[in-house]
């Protein structure tokens, strides 16, 4: 057993220890906050987060989280079908030490458990990925997947209803037309604020494998989702049909051997997505190309290590993310022990190779016999593409700052984080003398799994969700 | 329901040290293949035996998850190839054959096992393992129950195998889930206990001898449920099977409740095929479930005496 490289005790990294002071600012149920804030009482009731762990239920298990591209709203989806929607509060100058902090803005059923009557089975309503659309007016759009449907929904706010119409009266009901004598002008009066979330397109009936992944394009137009075997481009307005782009389907099922685990589009060059395979490459495909992308443009994979040779390789090196940096210029995937970083512009291997947690390399065998070594762990950049983030087991979570070659564990968990604590780093103890904070490998949480992250795209704020309690830490302020 | 205690929890030892420490097997085949000490070959062996019953498990399923399975069966592929190079696939092959009931150590593995049997009798480097069921699982003339059963034995396009050797692998699957994972447990005893005497030179032919008794039990099994295989005369090591009752194991029971539950999936090839030597095979699902009870009940005879 050997350290990952890249490890180094606590203390010794002063560049990214400044940059992950991450202050929990969630857990901050105190009822004060309640009567100070009396329009968004009913939103904090709402807070799955703040729910004890025993009466959590399997729904309640958060399966993605995405910041939108402001920053300022925070969508989680969960294993019922359920997506909640986060808003960042303003700024006051009367409470300077609530800037930033989330709360309840929108709550709404996206997906409803559905069966399939033809295939005889049942489709889950677990919400597998949500991505923001960008703000184009006072509304907000994005897009929420399961296994098999696509929808777009739209988040709006109203604060005024027309009131006094000559037809109708206060209730909605038609009036009688002998009654109106006189003709008035409708009023908007003010209301209460209601945010209300509605369904305005769905996108259906065109994928036989669950959907792992949806992406939207820089075209603001389009968008694809992603199965396991194909890429259907569709565009937002046309829900009747939509283009397969890819379609790695052998015509005998037998002869599969490799699955798309991910794709996403170019953040800038609407023409190229990305896809990842379980083989551990990535394609990058040019849609200027042809109609169906059957030929990648560029390959990258990186040639096997005879040494780490096993029959686990395949298995570790399959890709369960693929992300763009912002900039457009490199490509980061996870695979299960990993996070590598590629240049776009070279193929035969990544530009950095991150170790997550090396420690399992030796426990594989009783990973795959529990199932976990198929954990599909999410990757992500932050808002200047210089820190990448992603999950480990036992509630941990790491961080690679790609200048200093530093990185550091943090644990997201309710005992550790009290309001405003400061996140100790963690260190996991490989074989020999363990000694005082470190946890040893054998007595990890592999229950406790941080799949899915997200980094605030301007800011030093992320959004870590731990089974069924979503965190959110950010830079300490002063 | 099926008794408690006939199977055990695959991901037990999962949550036991490993028992040399070392699981994956960090070698590069060629060269290793002819020093492998039998602890290599015998964690080989389980973690086919591991990778085997995950398949099956994902046969069950409608839709399991492909990517998934495609490793999985990824796995299987190559511990294949390298058991055909170093010539222990043939080796277990043949154990098999002796016994006389070739299906059965492999029994959980349904499809994978008749291609084996016939790799095995064509004599030839076996075709490499297939994600078979996947697309089973995605046909949409699924809800077609009647036709499944005919129509999976013909799928196996390898298989010169007798009707007879047909019947008794299907019959095998779920009757014989039982001995093969306690067989799976008690490897890894041996496992353990060869690590720890550090006694390498019985391996290979106490392996096989394991094999071959277990075979045998196996078919007693099935001579209890008055399947048409002769009886040999009773083995103690029925009782020892039986006898390590593990009330931890609920996962499988969990995915073959979930099934019954379920008004049609897959697993109704499989539970049809149980009732498929009869008149009466090729019922409804309901039909299935009562078989399963009478199983359950014979199941709880055994374990009772």
């Amino acid at each position: 057993m050997r350290l990952p490289p890249a490890t180094r005790p606590e203390g010794s990294c002063p560049a990214l220890h400044a940059r992950t002071r991450l202050v929990c600012r969630f857990q901050d149920p105190e009822p004060a906050d309640l009567s100070m804030e009396e329009e968004s009482d009913t939103r904090k009731i709402n807070n799955s987060f703040l729910r004890d762990h025993n009466y959590a239920t399997e729904a309640d298990i958060i399966s993605t989280v995405e910041f939108n591209s402001s920053g300022e709203l925070l969508a989680t989806g969960d294993k019922g079908g359920r997506v909640v929607v986060f808003q960042r509060e303003q700024e006051s100058k009367s409470q300077p030490q609530r800037r930033g902090e989330y709360n309840v803005y929108s709550t709404f059923q996206s997906h409803e458990p559905e069966f399939d009557y033809l295939k005889s089975l049942e489709i889950e309503e677990k919400i597998n990925k949500i991505k923001w659309l960008p703000q184009q007016n006072a509304a907000y759009f994005l897009l929420s997947t399961n296994d098999k449907t696509v929808k777009l929904w739209k988040i709006s706010e109203r604060d005024k209803r027309p009131e006094g119409y000559n037809l109708k009266d206060e209730d909605g009901r038609i009036r009688d037309p002998s009654t109106i004598t006189s003709l008035r002008v409708p009023v908007l009066q003010p209301m209460d604020l209601m945010v209300e979330a509605t369904a305005r397109r769905i996108f259906s009936n065109a994928h036989t494998y669950h959907i792992n992944s949806i992406s939207v394009n820089s075209d603001l137009q389009t968008f694809i989702s992603t199965d396991d075997l194909r890429v259907n481009l569709w565009n937002l307005e046309i829900t009747d049909r939509s283009f397969n782009i890819v379609d790695i389907k052998p015509a005998n099922m037998e002869e599969l051997t490799e699955v798309i685990t991910s794709a996403e589009f170019h953040p800038q060059q609407c023409h190229t997505f990305a896809y990842s395979s379980s083989k551990g490459s990535i394609r990058l495909c040019d849609m200027r190309q042809a109609a169906l992308c059957d030929k990648h443009c560029k390959y990258f994979e990186e040639p096997e290590d005879p040494s780490t040779r096993s029959f686990f390789s395949e298995i570790i090196s399959s890709i369960s993310d693929v992300k763009f940096s912002h900039n457009g210029r490199y490509l980061m995937t996870r695979d299960y022990l990993t996070v590598k970083v590629w240049d776009l512009q070279m193929e035969n291997k990544p530009l950095e190779t991150y170790q997550v947690h090396d420690y399992l390399r030796g426990k594989l065998c009783s990973l795959y016999e529990n199932d976990c070594i198929f954990d599909k762990f999410e990757c992500v950049w932050n808002g200047s593409d210089s820190v990448i983030m992603t999950g480990s087991y036992n509630n941990f979570f790491r961080m690679f700052d790609r200048n200093t070659k530093r990185d550091v564990t943090l644990e997201a968990s309710r005992e550790n984080s009290k309001p405003r604590a400061i996140l100790k780093p963690r260190k996991v103890c490989v074989g020999g003398k363990r000694r005082k904070d470190e946890i040893s490998v054998d007595s990890l949480d592999f229950s406790k799994k941080i799949l899915h992250t997200t980094w605030h795209p301007h800011e030093n704020i992320i959004a870590v969700a731990a089974t069924n309690n979503l965190y959110i830490f950010q830079d300490k302020v002063n | 329901m099926f008794p408690k205690g006939t199977k055990r929890k695959f991901s037990d030892s999962g949550e036991e040290p490993v028992p040399s420490g070392d699981p994956g097997p960090v070698v590069s085949s060629a060269a290793a293949a002819r020093t492998l000490s039998s602890s290599y070959s015998l964690q080989r062996q389980s973690l086919l035996d591991m990778s085997l019953i995950k398949l099956q498990l994902c046969h069950m399923l409608v839709e399991p998850n492909l990517c998934r399975s495609v490793l999985i069966a990824n796995t299987v592929r190559q511990i294949q190839e390298e058991m055909t190079q170093d010539g222990t696939w043939q080796i277990m092959t043949q154990a098999l054959a002796a016994a006389q009931c070739p299906a059965d150590r492999l029994v959980a593995t349904e499809v994978l096992c008749r291609q084996t049997d016939a790799a095995a009798q064509a004599g030839q480097s076996p075709k490499p393992f297939s994600v078979v069921g996947l697309e089973d699982g995605y046909r949409s003339e699924e809800a077609v129950m009647e036709g499944d059963v005919e129509s999976e034995v013909n799928m196996s396009t390898l298989s010169p195998v007798s009707p007879q050797l047909t019947s008794a692998s299907y019959l095998a699957g779920p009757f014989g889930m039982g001995p093969c994972w306690e067989e799976e447990e008690e490897e890894c005893d041996e496992d353990e206990e060869e690590d720890s005497e550090e006694c390498v030179s019985e391996g290979e032919d106490g392996d096989r001898d394991h094999l071959t008794a277990d075979s045998r039990t196996g078919e007693q099994v099935f001579g209890t449920f008055e399947i048409k295989h002769p009886a040999p005369p009773p083995d103690p090591a029925l009782e020892e099977l039986f006898s390590d009752v593990d009330p931890s194991y609920y996962d499988l029971d969990t995915v073959l409740t979930g099934m019954q539950s379920a008004p049609k999936m897959g697993p109704y090839d499989l539970l049809e095929s149980l009732s498929s030597h009869g008149p009466t095979a090729l019922s409804s699902s309901s039909s299935c479930r009562s078989d399963l009870n009478e199983l359950d009940h014979i199941m709880e005879i055994i374990v009772g005496s």
